[in-house]
C-alpha cells in the first residue's frame, strides 16, 4: 500500500517535469523571474556557502593534522585530505543537504502559500502554466549552482590553508603540495555532475511538494518539513548511485 | 452566454452535481446560490475547468469546452476573469502590478498603454493612491477591489465570483456587488457569482440558480424568489427572521 503510494508520487513527479515545459511563459515576463530567482536563490546563498565552507575546510583539516601522529606518514597529506574531502563530498553532498533546508524549505513555503491562497488557481485560470511559470524559472536559476559549490570548493581549501599554516599545523609548502599531489581532473568532473543533479533536485522536489499540497497554512509548514526530508534522501540515495556509477572501475 | 447541460460532478464516487443544467445570459448577474455544501463552489470551478465533469456539456457561446484543444482551452481561459473568494492576489506584486499582469501575460501592449489601462481600471473600481502598495498593505475589501480590476482588466468575456463580498462589513458588501452589477452590464459580460449572501440576492439577483444537495431546485429572478411558493426556497429564506419579513411583505403587494 506504502509502496504504491510512493511509487505514484514518483510518478507524479515525472509527469510535473514534463509539464514544466509546455506552453512556456512570455520571454518577456520570464526574464524577470529568473533574475528574481537567482537573486533569492544563489545570490542570497552565497554568504551562508562561504562561512560554512570556509569554516568546514578549516576543522577538515585540524582533524587530519591532529591526526597525524605517526611521522613516517607525510606531511603533505593534510592538504591532500582537505582537498579530497572537500572536492569529492564535502561541498557538493553535503552543501546541497544545508541548501535542501536552506533553498528548499523557501521554495516549498513560497509556493504552497501561493496554493492554499488560491494564487495558483487564478494563473490556471488566467490561462497560465503555472508550472511553467512557477518552477522553470528556479530550473534555470540553478543552472547556476554548481558556480556556487565551485565557491564553496575553493573556500573550503582556503580554509583548511589558512587553518593549517597559521594554527601552526603545518608548514605553507606541505599543504600547497598536498592539494597538487595526485591530482585527477576526472574527479572535479564527478563532483560537478553531482552537483548539477543535486540542482535540480533542489529546484524541483521542493517544488512538487509545494504545488501538490492540500490544506491551510499549518499544512505549508508540513510540507515544507516534508520536503526537506525528501530532498536529502533523495540526494544521499543519488549520490551513492552515482558514486558507484562514476568512480569504481 | 453560458450554457450548461446535464452537468454531473462526484468526488470519490459520491455524486456532488446530480445533472444541472441552465443558461447564463450576458449583461446580467447570475448568481447561483443555495446553503453551504450544496455544490456551489464545485459548479464554479467546473465552469472555470478547474475540475472536469464526468458527464454533460458547457459551452461559452455556442464552444463546447470539453470538444476543445489545450490550446483552445486556454483562449478560453484568457476571456475569463475571476474573482477568487480570497482574492488571490500574488503577495510578491504590487497593485498595480497585480492588475497589469494578464496584460503583460497576454497581450504585446507597450508599457505606457498598460500603465493607462490599470490607471483606467483601478478608478474605475474606486481606487486611487494604492498603486505602489503590496496587497498585504490594504483592507480586505481593497483587496478584492484590486481582484476585481485584475478580473476585468483584459475586457473579460466571462467573470465568475466566488463568494464576493464574505468577510466585508454590510456597506462594502453592497459596494462590491453593486460594482459587479454595474460592469456586467456597462461591458456586456456574463457574470456568474456564487453566493449565500441574501442581500446580494435582492441587490443584484438578475437571474438565480438556487442549488440543493447537487441539484438545481429552482431558477428565477429577485422578484420571483419572494413570491415563489417551492418549498426549498422558502426554507432558504425564512431561516432569517429578516427575509421572512421582506417575503411577507412582498406577498401582500
Ligand atoms: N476537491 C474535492 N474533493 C472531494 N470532495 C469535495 C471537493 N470539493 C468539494 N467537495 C465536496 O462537495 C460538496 C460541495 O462542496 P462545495 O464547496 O461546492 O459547497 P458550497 O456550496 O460551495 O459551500 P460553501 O457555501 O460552504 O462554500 C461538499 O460536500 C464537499 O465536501
Ligand atoms: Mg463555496
Amino acid at each position: 500500500m506504502m509502496l504504491i503510494r510512493y511509487l505514484s508520487q514518483i510518478g507524479k513527479y515525472f509527469l510535473m517535469w514534463k509539464e514544466i515545459f509546455k506552453k512556456p511563459t512570455k520571454w518577456s515576463v520570464m526574464k524577470g523571474l529568473i533574475f528574481k530567482e537567482v537573486d533569492d536563490l544563489i545570490i542570497d546563498s552565497l554568504g551562508i556557502v562561504a562561512f560554512i565552507s570556509f569554516f568546514v575546510g578549516g576543522v577538515v583539516s585540524i582533524q587530519t593534522a591532529l591526526n597525524l601522529t605517526n611521522s613516517f606518514i607525510p606531511k603533505y597529506l593534510i592538504g591532500y585530505a582537505t582537498r579530497q574531502s572537500v572536492i569529492l563530498e564535502f561541498a557538493p553532498t553535503f552543501m546541497s543537504i544545508i541548501m535542501a533546508g536552506k533553498m528548499g524549505s523557501f521554495i516549498t513555503s513560497s509556493i504552497g502559500s501561493m496554493r492554499v491562497t488560491e494564487q495558483i488557481d487564478a494563473l490556471e485560470v488566467m490561462g497560465v502554466n503555472s508550472l511553467n511559470y512557477l518552477v522553470f524559472p528556479k530550473i534555470i536559476a540553478l543552472l547556476l549552482y554548481p558556480f556556487l559549490i565551485g565557491i564553496g570548493m575553493f573556500l573550503g581549501i582556503a580554509g583548511g590553508y589558512i587553518a593549517t599554516v597559521y594554527g601552526g599545523f603545518g608548514a605553507d609548502v606541505d599543504f600547497i603540495e598536498g592539494i597538487q599531489r595526485d591530482f585527477l581532473p576526472f574527479h572535479v568532473v564527478y563532483s560537478f555532475t553531482k552537483t548539477f543533479i543535486f540542482g535540480m533536485l533542489l529546484a524541483t522536489i521542493p517544488s512538487f511538494h509545494g504545488y501538490y499540497m492540500k490544506g491551510g497554512a499549518l499544512e505549508v509548514g508540513k510540507a515544507s518539513t516534508v520536503s526537506f526530508v525528501w530532498t536529502s534522501v533523495t540526494i544521499i540515495v543519488l549520490n551513492y548511485v552515482i558514486t558507484q556509477l562514476l568512480l569504481t572501475k | 452566454m453560458i450554457e450548461i447541460k446535464n452537468i454531473e460532478k462526484s468526488f470519490n464516487g459520491v455524486k456532488i452535481l446530480k445533472g444541472i443544467s441552465s443558461v447564463f445570459e450576458a449583461g446580467k448577474t447570475n448568481l447561483i446560490i443555495g446553503q453551504s455544501g450544496s455544490g456551489k463552489t464545485v459548479l464554479l470551478k467546473s465552469l472555470l475547468g478547474i475540475h472536469t465533469p464526468e458527464v454533460g456539456t458547457i459551452s461559452f457561446d455556442g464552444r463546447i469546452y470539453s470538444d476543445l484543444n489545450a490550446d483552445e482551452k486556454r483562449e478560453i481561459r484568457t476571456e475569463i476573469g475571476m474573482l477568487f473568494q480570497g482574492s488571490a492576489l500574488f503577495d510578491s506584486m504590487t497593485v498595480s502590478e497585480n492588475v497589469a499582469f494578464p496584460l503583460r501575460m497576454f497581450t504585446n501592449d507597450s508599457k505606457l498603454k498598460i500603465q493607462k489601462r490599470v490607471d483606467f481600471v483601478l478608478e474605475r473600481v474606486n481606487l486611487v493612491g494604492a498603486h505602489k502598495k503590496l496587497p498585504s498593505e490594504i483592507s480586505g475589501g481593497m483587496q478584492k477591489r484590486v481582484a476585481i480590476a485584475r478580473a476585468i482588466v483584459n475586457n473579460p468575456k466571462y467573470l465568475f465570483c466566488d463568494e464576493p463580498n464574505s468577510g466585508l462589513d454590510p456597506n462594502t458588501a453592497i459596494l462590491i456587488d453593486n460594482l459587479i452589477k454595474e460592469i456586467t452590464v456597462e461591458y456586456n459580460i456574463t457574470t456568474v457569482v456564487n453566493t449565500h449572501d441574501m442581500n446580494s440576492v435582492m441587490e443584484i439577483g438578475d437571474n438565480i440558480l438556487f442549488l440543493k444537495n447537487g441539484v438545481k431546485a429552482w431558477q428565477g429572478n429577485k422578484e420571483e424568489i419572494f413570491r415563489t411558493n417551492n418549498e426549498a426556497i422558502v426554507e432558504f429564506v425564512y431561516s432569517s427572521e429578516l427575509f421572512k419579513k421582506v417575503r411577507e411583505a412582498h406577498l401582500k403587494e
